[in-house]
């Protein structure tokens, strides 16, 4: 009958398993709910906690219940000063019937719906459909080296500009010690050869000493203050280090046969592109390219909401992108990517030329360019861009084709393979 | 004898608390305070939330409601809406008591009175707690019921499991024996039974195949009376034995889940007494402790602080039960060493007795309902001003039928006692007949009381559950005392 203590703070995540439960329960409403943000988030909101809302009817749990409406109802009330016996006191409007009732018991069912945050894995499975992610950080992707100079510690040769003083008067300093001490040393020797020659009483010896003596002390060997061999210099090294800069191009054609529904997988499209590059990358740019038979670089609102008509010229867009690569992107300092979402359309030549031209001009400075084709099937897949672009045969470019959700990580796929 | 600790500041070791703990036990043993021996755990706020979710329960079964509770409650926590308890304690031997991490030195020199004194105690002396649950097998029962779960979701499949549980989450309410005291919880009896109930049900269905095959032969005779007998309140333990449908593994769900209703269901009767005890006794405790210099001045001024937010009664609101007990328990205490002429007329068989003696056998032999009606004094109606007030549907007002003063005292008090009768809270809703020799429709009724109905998309959405158990077709009616049918779902 004794009295225990017990730690339980390290005993973490009970309700794991629960909450996954509930989210798999509102599995539905969370997909409304995570489609209202897609529509709202930028690009670069992916990172922060999501909060969603969820109808408390979505999980409703029945209950046979006295209505509290309903007959003759009374009550006791506290804290009375103000009426008597045969008053009347009118329904609080706002509590309906309440009058102060049901926050004792702990009961907050009656409020409509309630809010609460979603990890960043249980929203990018309800983004994705509940693909499997890679775990993003630990792959290895292409990527260029940014060649850079960095401190390699001291040396002994180098540019005068370069000469490290603190080094070189240890360097110094150490060298005089050393110096004086071998001349200390032979002085005792000179001095102890002298007094054994005094002993030995041998005029002639004696004399030698005292010249070797004398000819030491009056010679006091010149140290030099500062000597070649002292001067230290810092080096710098050369290092090829991965880039950590990187610009995605979102391109995308906002002719009208583009509806929500594509636009929609689009934007997944490019929100996993740009995930996948936060993880690799320290800094990432988004230029947001949309074409009809023109290119205009515009934010990110326009990009997604903006709507133009014209017909489809999907060069353009090419073009532009390598415009303003060659403007604010110089390729030695940025790691290039290009996604484009289009659903196909492309007239005459276009096709044939877009094709060509990314293959010669924007492949070549590229890290990845990956083409999405959005839309329903069956249509998909046999238009005359697909068919241009399926000749282009690079380590560099993927395509695929995304009718669902669910299909917009196999369109980057390859993109998160281990480089063996 | 131990050397007195003298404690101060605001930060704690585990040897502090467990220093507390003797302390008050000393304090504790003065006043003849029977207690579970205690279990202190420390937790931290998402485990507080974990034990809110599970009924301060340290074990629980798997369920997506618990999942939406803990989110909810999160929810509220994180917005600030709600503050965490400082403690959550239930009635377990030993008695295992929460306490957040968070709290200060002083808040648990008052949390570990209060809940390793004031509530154990209660649960060890109370009469439903004695009669109604087991503490010493209530963990065991836990863990079993997880088991046994967690092996149906693997033989009969999660969506199953699940669906069942909801319905008979639905039900939870309505299964519960209000009158009759349950049979003992006992975990290796279970199991054993269990087996045997599984392989009954399994000959019985051979059996029924059987019998299908061979012409009946006038069976209809024995069978005309009415059945069940008697209406049925426990609507779970009548689906447990009578369900044409449900499988062996979802009568072990409902039992399981009818248990564990049931183990609730004392505390749920007794909150003004219990919350009351727990705080008059940290009450004295803390002053006790104060006392004998074993706590500072700080300790003792920050403890009162919380102390008063705890009873603090909003005028015209719900009533704090934790205000309305502490004021009780009090009350009688002046009765018993300070009647005056109003208390010796109504509360005769308290006034001028030893206070300690009637403390111990009130708090053993009633419950909410009981304890207003024979122990609320005027002077506390008179305190609290409490008035009584009455409203029908279709009005838009309330009449003020009785204030606090003697001709009003009688009044309110029933009125008090009435709202904390469980009874009449809950729909009382029987099985009044089953007709097995037909279509093997159920017929459910719902006993009202002063027109009170039940919430109609609610009945409706619980009766679905209750049909996807049952199997067969259910109708349920709400009728009036004089047997009129007010209304068919």
């Amino acid at each position: 009958m004794t009295s225990v203590i017990v730690d339980r703070r390290a005993q973490k995540g009970k309700s794991t398993a629960n909450r996954q439960r509930v989210l798999k329960r509102l599995d539905g409403a969370l997909k409304a709910e995570v489609d209202k943000l897609v529509a709202r988030h930028k690009l670069k909101d992916i990172d922060k906690a999501v909060e969603v809302t969820i109808e408390r009817k979505d999980v409703t749990e029945p209950r046979f219940a006295l209505d509290p409406v309903s007959g003759a109802t009374g009550k006791v009330i506290p804290g009375n000063d103000q009426y008597r016996v045969g008053d009347k006191i009118p329904h609080n409007p706002a509590q309906g019937r309440g009058g102060g009732q049901g926050s004792g018991d702990g009961q907050s069912d009656e409020e409509d719906a309630f809010r609460f945050a979603l990890s960043r894995e249980e929203y990018l499975s309800l983004l994705f459909d509940e693909l499997e992610l890679p775990a993003l950080v630990k792959k290895d992707l292409l990527q260029i080296d940014e060649t850079r100079f960095r401190r390699g510690g001291v040396v002994r040769y180098g540019n005068p500009g370069n000469v490290c003083v603190v080094r070189t008067f240890k360097a110094s300093i150490g060298r005089r010690i050393a110096a004086e001490a071998q001349r200390e040393e032979a002085l005792e020797a000179a001095e102890a050869a002298l007094i054994a020659a005094r002993t030995g009483a041998n005029p002639a010896q004696v004399q030698a000493a005292e010249a070797a003596l004398r000819a030491l002390q009056d010679d006091p060997e010149d140290i030099p203050f500062l000597d070649p061999v002292d001067l230290r210099h810092r080096s710098l090294v050369e290092v090829q280090s991965p880039c950590t800069a990187a610009v995605m191009f979102c391109l995308m054609d906002v002719s009208s046969s583009m509806d929500e529904k594509r636009k929609d997988l689009a934007k997944r499209f490019f929100t996993l592109l740009y995930l996948f590059l936060t993880r690799k990358y320290k800094k990432v740019d988004l230029v947001f390219i949309r074409h009809t038979d023109q290119a205009q670089e515009v934010d990110e609102d326009t990009f997604f909401n903006g709507t133009q008509a014209g017909s489809t010229k999907v060069l353009s867009a090419l073009a532009k992108m390598n415009e303003i690569i060659d403007a604010r992107y110089p390729a030695s300092h940025y790691n290039i990517f290009g996604a484009q979402a289009s659903d196909g359309d492309s007239f005459g030549v276009d096709s044939t030329e877009s094709s060509a031209y990314l293959l010669s001009q924007l492949l070549p400075f590229s890290r990845y360019f990956v083409y999405a084709e959005v839309g329903d099937r069956p249509a998909q897949g046999t238009t005359s861009l697909w068919a241009a672009y399926r000749l282009i045969e690079s380590d560099h470019f993927n395509m695929a084709t995304v009718s669902a959700r669910n299909e917009v990580y196999p369109a980057l796929a390859k993109l998160f393979q281990k480089e063996t | 004898m131990q050397a007195v600790r003298h404690l101060s500041g605001s930060e704690w070791t585990l040897d502090d608390l467990l220093a507390i703990e003797q302390i008050c036990a000393r304090h504790a043993a003065g006043y003849g305070l029977d207690t579970f021996p205690n279990q202190l755990e420390v937790i931290s706020s998402e485990q507080m939330l974990d034990s809110y979710v599970s009924s301060g329960l340290p074990v629980n079964y798997g369920h997506w409601s618990f999942g939406k509770h803990f989110l909810i409650e999160s929810a509220n926590y994180r917005s600030g809406a709600n503050s965490l308890a400082y403690e959550i304690v239930i009635n377990t031997d030993p008695c295992i008591a929460f306490l957040m991490e968070d709290n200060s030195l002083a808040m648990q020199a008052l949390v570990i009175p209060h809940a390793c004194f004031g509530h154990n105690s209660f649960s060890k002396g109370n009469y439903l707690f004695k009669q109604w649950t087991q503490p010493d097998a209530i963990l065991d029962y836990m863990l079993f019921a997880r088991n046994y779960i967690a092996d149906c979701e693997e033989r009969y499949g999660l969506e199953r499991v699940e669906q069942t549980l909801d319905a008979l989450h639905a039900l939870r309410d309505q299964g519960l024996d209000k009158y009759k005291r349950p049979s003992r919880l006992d975990t290796r009896k279970e199991r054993a039974e269990q087996a045997k109930r599984l392989s009954v049900a399994q000959e019985t269905m051979r059996q029924a195949e059987y019998y299908s095959l061979v012409p009946q032969i006038a069976k209809a005779a024995k069978q005309a009376a009415v059945f069940p007998a008697s209406p049925e309140e426990n609507l779970l333990y009548f689906l447990e034995k009578h369900a044409p449908k449900l499988e062996p593994w979802q009568r072990e769900l409902a039992r399981i889940v009818r248990k564990i209703a049931q183990y609730f269901y004392p505390q749920r009767q007794t909150q003004v007494m219990n919350e009351g005890w727990a705080t008059f006794w940290h009450h004295r405790l803390i002053n006790d402790m104060y006392d004998a210099g074993e706590i500072d001045q700080g300790i003792l001024l920050e403890c009162l602080h919380s102390h008063t937010n705890v009873i603090r009664q909003r005028e015209y609101s719900s009533l704090n039960p934790y205000a309305l007990g502490f004021a009780a328990w009090n009350e009688i205490k002046r009765v018993c060493e300070d009647p005056t002429d109003e208390d010796r007329e109504y509360l005769p068989e308290v006034a001028g007795k030893d206070w300690l003696a009637t403390f111990h056998d009130i708090m053993q032999n009633y419950r909410d309902e009981s304890f207003i009606l024979q122990f609320l004094t005027p002077k506390l109606v008179r305190d609290f001003r409490l008035m009584d007030i009455q409203t029908q549907e279709g009005l838009d007002h309330w009449t003020v039928d009785h204030t606090a003063g003697a001709e009003g005292f009688k009044a309110i008090r029933s009125q008090l006692s009435a709202a904390y009768r469980l009874e009449s809270a809950m729909p009382e809703i029987s099985v009044v007949r089953y007709a097995h020799d037909t279509d093997r429709k159920l017929f459910l009724q719902h006993q009202s009381y002063n027109g009170k109905m039940l919430i109609k998309n609610q009945a409706e959405q619980t009766l679905k559950h209750l049909k996807l158990l049952w199997g067969f077709d259910v109708a349920l009616e709400t009728v009036d005392q004089n047997g009129a049918t007010l209304a068919v779902y």
